[in-house]
C-alpha cells in the first residue's frame, strides 16, 4: 500500500507500523464518573469495520509521525491521511 | 532478427548424456532438436512425459537444474535459457527415466484415483505413521530440495514508472511505442528472453513488413528511447494495492555464478497495461499425456522460432480455426465430427485411433482446444473473470479490474492480430495519447466450436502435472464434491507449479458436464499471486547469513573483543556476556570472579544499549507524570528517580530511571529490549493522546556511550578522570544525583549516581565517539583498584542478589502490585494504565519474593513452578513460578526470585519447586527478594 503522508508525500506502507482503530485518540476523561467502564470500552471494545475506517499508523522508519489514515478495510482504498496531533486538536 | 544463432554452440548435459544446442535455444527446444522425447515422469502414475508447451504453461517438462553441490528442482525446461555447461536431470523417477520403478503405480491406477489416500491407508491405524506415510512421502512431492545452502546471490530493487506494460507481443510492443512517443515513462516486461511474443512464432504481414521485421524496428526505437525500460526474463507475479507490482527478473539460470541470479522488483506504476496474451488449452482424450502429444502453438513455436521439427508426421487435433500449422499430415477437426479415441505408443506416440475406427500413424500430435486469455493478474485484487460464450473462454471483467489496470490484446479475448492492434489504439485514445501510426494486418476471427473431452472408459488427462483425469473429476462429483473449489482440493486439479494454466478450464468443463450445468454456472477458480513460482531465495534477497538482520556494536565492543569477551545477542546488539581470563574454564568461573571483584573493589559494564530518550519542553515533567506511575514533575533538577510505566491495560511495560538535567530537560533510560517500543509509545502519547503538551522527544541511544562503574572503589576510580572543578563526594553528589560534567580535561560527560548492582555505583556517559577511549582510560586508571570488566551475566547475578526486577519479571503479565511496587502508584494524578490497573482481579495475589534452596547445594531452575509440600503436582495446586535464578558467589549458593501466591506473607515457608524439563524438583524456602544489603547501606556509601 501507499500512504500519502501529509508532510512527506506518498510513502510505501512498509515504512509504517500499524496500531489499529483511531478510537485510541479518545482516551477517556480521568475524572469521568463511569471511569472503569469508559476505560474498559476504550481498551477492549472495537468495531469490526467493513468499509472505511480511521486507523492509526506510525511512520516508524520515517519522520515518526503518528497518522490518522482513513482506509477501506475491504478494498484498501485510502481517502484521507492526517497528522494525528492535528486531527486531535481539530476534533476536540 | 536472429532467433537461433547456429554459430554459437552451447554444450549441455541432460540425464548424464551430452548434447549440443545453440544460442537462442531454451532447454526444451534444444532437447527436441536432439530428439529427446521423454523428459520426465508424471507425479502420481509415473508415466513417461514429454515436452508439451513452449512457455510458462508447461506442465510436464519439470527438471532439476544442477549446480556443483546443489540443485534447483521443478524448473520448466521451456523457461530455461540454454547456457554452455548446463546440467539438468529429470524428476519423479526411481531407476531410469525411461524405465521408472514407480511406473508400477500406472498399473494399479484403479486403486489410486482421486482421494485414494483418504480411503486406502486407514487401517491398521498404527501403520500410518510408520509404514504408509514414509512411503507416500517418498513417492509424493514434485522434485526434491537440495539440503545445501543456496550458493547464489539474490537481490531486490525498486522501480517507478507511469505505465507498466506486461507482455511484449503485438499488443505490448505497440502500446509501448504509443506511450513512449507520448513521452511517458514506460517499463515493458516479458517473461521470455526475447521480446515479441507470438510474433516470433507466426509469420504475419504488419503494414507491409514481416512480423519479425516489425518487432525488430519497434524494439530498436524503444531501446533508443530514454523513457523506456525494457526488461526481458521478468515475470510480473503479483498485483498489489495502489499500483504496486511484484516482478521477478531471472538474470541467469546458472547456479554459482558471480552477481545476482534473480532480482525481485517492486514496481510502482501509475497505470498498467496487461498484454499477456493467451495460452492454448488441450483437449482431453485417452492417453493424451503420451510424449509426442503437444499444444499446437508449441509445435508452431518450435518450428518457426527455434527451427525444430517436433515430428516427421504431424497430426493436428483441433476444435477451432486458430492453429495455423504448416505441413500437417492429418487434420482431425471436431467441427467435422471426428475425434480421437485412443493414442498408441508409450515413450513416444506411434499412432492414433479415430472415432471412425481409422488408425493413423503419427509421431507428433498437435492439439488445440481453444485459447485461455492470460488474465491471472486481473484477479489479484478480487476481480472475477466472466465467461465469453462465443470464444468459449473466460475474459477479464472490466468492471472489477485492479485500479488503473487495462487489458488489451488476446489477454482481453481479442484473438485476431488486427483486433489486438485495434485494442491498442482504443486504449491510447482513452489515455489521451497522440496516435502516430495505424496498423493494418491479419484479421481472421477465431472460429471455435467447444469440444472439451472425449467420453471414454480409458483415462484422459486434464491436469498433466498432478495426474488428474476426467474420471477423477467425475468421481469427485459422484462422491459429493460439486463445488469447483472442493473438486480442486479433492483431486488437486490446477495445483502445483503451473497452477492449472492448461487444465483449469477443461476441468471446469468436465465438472459442468457431470453436473449438467453451464460453465459459468459451475464457476471459476480465481487466481492469487504468484503467477509463476518464485524461489524463497528471491524473497529473502540479500537478507541472509550475517545480513539477515543489522548488527549493533557497543562503543566498547573492540575493547571487549580484545579482552576475552563472549558476546550474546540482545535484539540487534552484541553485548559482552562475560570476559574469560587465563585459567578460567567455564563461564561460571568468569562470572563469579567478575561479581566478586566488583563487590570487593570495582567493576565496569557497558550499559550503552539501554534506551536513552531525551525529553525536553515546558511540559516535560507533566508529560512524564502521564507516562510513569510515580510523579516526576516534582523531581528536583540534578536528581534521578526510578520509574515504572504501564500499558493502558494496567500491565507493567518497562522500567528505568529518568534524570532531570534542567527545569525543561529530562533523560529517560529504558531497558535494552524495550528501547524501541517505549520510544514509539512516548511518541504515541505525545502526538495522539496529549498533542497540546509542549514536549519534544528524541532517541539518543546511539549518541551516548554509557558505562556503569560499581563497587566500593567506584568513586575513587571516577575521581581520577573527572575534571577537578567537579566534586562527586557523597555529600555533594549523593545517591540518585545527576550532573553534566567534563572529564579527562574537557570531554563533555553526564554522570548519574544509580545502582543496579546494589553497590556504590555511577553511570557515566560521553558522546559515543569517546566510548572506546573512555573504557581504555577507566581500565588503566583502575589498575590500582584491581578493576574488572563485567558482562551481562554478572550484571544479572548482581541484580538478582539485589532483588531488582528485569525482563523476566516485566514479562507482560505483571502489574505493579505483583512486582511489589504498588507503593509507587500515585493516587492524585492520572497516568497511563491507572484506571485499568485498579481492577481487583488483574493482579491476582502473586507477589515477587526470593527463594533459597533448603539444601544449599541444590540447583534452582528458571521456570520451575511451586506447589505446597504434600500437595500433588497438578496445575490446580500451582502456587506461582520462579522467574530468575543465579548462582550467588557472595552467598555461595543458588538464589532465585519469582512470583508466589500471597508471597509477602509466606517468608520462611518451605515449598517444592517443580521443573519437569530438567526433572529437577527442589525444596525451597521463601525469603525476601533482597539477598544483599536490604537496607541499601552499600549504595549510599
Amino acid at each position: 500500500m501507499i500512504i500519502n503522508h501529509p508532510l512527506l508525500g506518498p510513502r510505501d506502507s512498509s515504512e509504517f507500523t500499524y496500531r489499529g482503530d483511531a478510537v485510541l485518540l479518545n482516551r477517556p476523561d480521568p475524572n469521568s464518573e463511569s471511569l472503569l467502564n469508559d476505560y474498559y470500552e476504550y481498551q477492549y471494545i472495537r468495531n469490526n469495520t467493513h468499509g472505511f475506517m480511521k486507523e492509526l499508523w506510525f511512520h516508524e522508519q520515517g519522520d515518526r509521525s503518528w497518522l490518522v489514515v482513513t482506509r477501506n478495510t475491504l478494498t484498501h482504498e485510502i481517502i484521507k491521511v492526517e497528522l494525528a496531533s492535528e486531527y486531535k486538536r481539530e476534533n476536540k | 532478427m536472429i532467433l537461433v544463432n547456429y554459430d554459437k554452440i552451447l554444450k549441455f548435459q541432460f540425464n548424464g548424456k551430452h548434447y549440443e544446442g545453440y544460442e537462442g535455444d531454451t532447454l526444451a527446444s534444444a532437447l527436441l532438436r536432439e530428439n529427446v522425447k521423454v523428459v520426465g515422469r508424471s507425479f502420481k502414475y509415473h508415466r513417461p512425459r514429454g515436452i508439451f508447451g513452449s512457455g510458462s504453461e508447461e506442465p510436464n517438462a519439470l527438471v532439476k537444474l544442477e549446480g556443483s553441490n546443489t540443485h534447483e528442482p521443478n524448473r520448466r525446461a521451456t523457461s530455461i535459457k540454454l547456457y554452455d555447461g548446463l546440467k539438468a536431470n529429470s524428476q519423479n523417477y526411481i531407476g531410469n527415466v525411461k524405465f521408472d520403478i514407480l511406473a508400477l503405480n500406472d498399473y494399479i491406477h484403479p486403486f489410486i484415483s482421486a482421494g485414494f489416500y483418504y480411503k486406502t491407508f486407514m487401517w491398521p491405524k498404527s501403520f500410518w505413521e510408520k509404514v504408509y506415510e514414509p512411503i507416500i512421502r517418498r513417492a509424493a512431492g514434485l522434485g526434491t530440495l537440495s539440503t545445501e545452502p543456496d550458493p547464489d546471490r539474490y537481490d531486490k530493487g525498486y522501480l517507478h514508472c507511469e505505465l507498466l506494460i506486461v507482455g511484449s507481443g503485438p499488443a505490448g510492443l505497440k502500446m509501448a511505442l504509443d506511450a513512449s512517443r507520448n513521452g511517458k515513462k514506460v517499463i515493458l516486461v516479458d517473461e521470455d528472453f526475447i521480446m515479441g511474443g507470438q510474433l516470433l512464432s507466426n509469420e504475419i504481414d504488419i503494414n507491409g513488413s514481416s512480423s519479425l521485421q516489425w518487432v525488430e524496428q519497434t524494439l530498436s526505437e524503444l531501446r533508443n528511447s530514454s523513457n523506456v525500460r525494457i526488461m526481458t526474463r521478468t515475470s510480473v507475479y503479483g498485483v498489489y494495492d495502489h499500483g504496486i507490482y511484484g516482478a521477478l527478473e531471472t538474470v541467469t539460470d546458472e547456479i554459482e555464478r558471480p552477481g545476482a541470479r534473480q532480482i525481485l522488483w517492486r514496481i510502482y506504476a501509475n497505470k498498467s497495461v496487461l498484454a499477456s496474451g493467451a495460452t492454448e488449452r488441450p483437449i482431453a482424450f485417452p492417453n493424451n499425456d503420451r510424449p509426442g502429444v503437444m499444444l499446437a502453438s508449441a509445435v508452431q513455436t518450435y518450428n518457426k522460432r527455434f527451427d525444430v521439427k517436433c515430428g516427421d508426421n504431424i497430426s493436428l487435433f483441433t476444435n477451432n480455426s486458430g492453429a495455423n500449422l504448416s505441413k500437417i499430415s492429418n487434420l482431425i477437426d471436431t467441427r467435422d465430427g471426428s475425434h480421437i479415441v485412443n493414442v498408441h505408443g508409450r515413450n513416444l506416440i506411434r499412432s492414433i485411433t479415430l472415432n471412425s475406427g481409422k488408425k493413423i500413424n503419427s509421431d507428433c500430435l498437435a492439439v488445440s482446444g481453444g485459447w485461455n486469455p492470460n488474465l491471472q493478474l486481473t484477479c489479484h485484487k478480487r476481480g472475477r473473470p466472466k465467461w465469453n460464450e462465443k470464444l468459449s473462454c473466460f475474459v477479464p471483467d472490466n468492471s472489477n479490474l485492479p485500479n488503473n489496470m487495462y487489458v488489451i490484446g488476446s489477454a482481453n479475448g481479442s484473438f485476431s492480430t488486427q483486433s489486438v492492434f485495434n485494442d491498442v489504439s482504443d486504449l491510447s485514445e482513452q489515455l489521451g495519447y497522440r496516435i502516430t501510426e495505424k496498423i493494418k494486418t491479419e484479421d481472421n476471427p477465431l472460429n471455435l466450436k467447444p469440444f472439451w473431452f472425449v467420453k471414454s472408459k480409458k483415462r484422459s488427462w486434464v491436469d498433466f502435472q498432478n495426474d488428474v483425469t476426467v474420471k477423477d473429476i467425475t468421481l469427485a462429483h459422484q462422491e459429493g464434491f460439486s463445488s469447483v473449489e472442493h473438486v480442486k482440493r479433492y483431486t488437486t486439479l490446477g495445483m502445483a507449479t503451473d497452477q492449472g494454466k492448461t487444465s483449469n478450464v477443461i476441468g471446469l468443463a468436465v465438472l459442468a458436464d457431470a453436473t449438467n450445468k453451464t460453465i459459468p454456472e459451475t464457476g471459476t477458480t480465481i487466481f492469487r499471486p504468484p503467477y509463476t513460482p518464485i524461489s524463497i531465495g528471491a524473497f529473502a534477497g540479500a537478507h541472509k547469513g550475517k545480513h539477515f538482520k543489522p548488527i549493533r556494536l557497543t562503543p566498547s565492543h573492540e575493547f571487549a573483543s580484545e579482552n576475552g569477551a563472549t558476546f550474546v545477542d540482545t535484539g540487534y546488539w552484541k553485548r559482552a556476556q562475560w570476559f574469560s581470563q587465563d585459567k578460567e574454564v567455564t563461564w561460571r568461573d568468569s562470572v563469579d570472579r567478575e561479581v566478586l571483584m566488583t563487590r570487593n573493589s570495582v567493576g565496569i559494564c557497558d550499559v550503552s544499549t539501554l534506551g536513552k530518550i531525551d525529553i525536553q519542553g515546558k511540559d516535560a515533567g507533566k508529560f512524564l507524570n502521564k507516562i510513569y506511575i510515580n510523579t516526576f514533575s516534582t523531581l528536583k533538577v540534578g536528581k534521578c528517580r526510578y520509574g515504572l510505566m504501564l500499558r493502558e491495560d494496567g500491565i507493567a511495560m518497562d522500567d528505568g530511571t529518568s534524570a532531570r538535567l534542567s527545569e525543561t530537560h529530562y533523560i529517560m533510560t529504558t531497558t535494552t529490549a524495550k528501547a524501541g517500543s517505549v520510544y514509539s509509545h512516548l511518541e504515541f502519547c505525545r502526538q495522539v493522546l496529549f498533542p497540546n503538551m509542549d514536549v519534544h522527544i528524541i532517541s539518543t541511544t546511539d549518541q551516548w556511550a554509557q558505562f556503569s562503574i560499581a563497587g566500593p572503589n567506584a568513586r575513587n576510580l571516577l575521581s581520577k578522570i573527572i575534571d577537578p572543578s567537579f566534586n562527586i563526594s557523597n555529600e555533594t553528589f549523593p545517591y540518585m544525583a545527576c550532573a553534566e560534567i567534563t572529564i579527562c580535561s574537557g570531554v563533555r560527560a553526564r554522570i548519574f549516581r544509580l545502582s543496579f548492582s546494589g553497590e556504590l555505583a555511577y553511570e557515566i556517559s560521553v558522546p559515543s565517539r569517546y566510548g572506546d577511549a573512555l573504557i581504555r582510560k577507566l581500565i588503566s586508571a583502575g589498575k590500582e583498584f584491581n578493576v574488572t570488566m563485567y558482562g551481562t551475566e554478572a550484571l544479572g547475578v548482581m541484580r538478582i542478589e539485589k532483588g531488582h526486577a528485569a525482563g523476566n519479571e516485566l514479562d507482560g503479565r505483571n502489574t505493579p502490585v505483583n512486582l511489589g511496587l504498588s507503593g509507587l502508584m500515585a493516587k492524585k494524578k492520572d497516568y497511563i494504565g491507572k484506571t485499568l490497573s485498579s481492577r481487583e482481579k488483574l493482579s491476582g495475589n502473586e507477589t515477587m519474593v526470593g527463594f533459597l534452596s533448603v539444601n544449599p547445594s541444590d540447583k534452582l531452575t528458571n521456570g520451575s513452578h511451586f506447589v505446597n509440600i504434600g500437595d500433588k503436582i497438578l496445575p490446580e495446586n500451582d502456587q506461582g513460578h520462579m522467574s530468575s535464578v543465579a548462582y550467588s558467589p557472595i552467598l555461595e549458593r543458588y538464589i532465585g526470585i519469582g512470583f508466589l501466591k500471597n508471597g509477602k506473607d509466606r517468608y520462611d515457608e518451605t515449598l517444592k519447586a517443580i521443573d519437569f524439563l530438567q526433572n529437577n524438583h527442589v525444596e525451597v524456602k521463601v525469603v525476601s527478594p533482597h539477598f544483599i544489603d536490604p537496607n541499601g547501606d552499600r549504595l549510599r556509601a
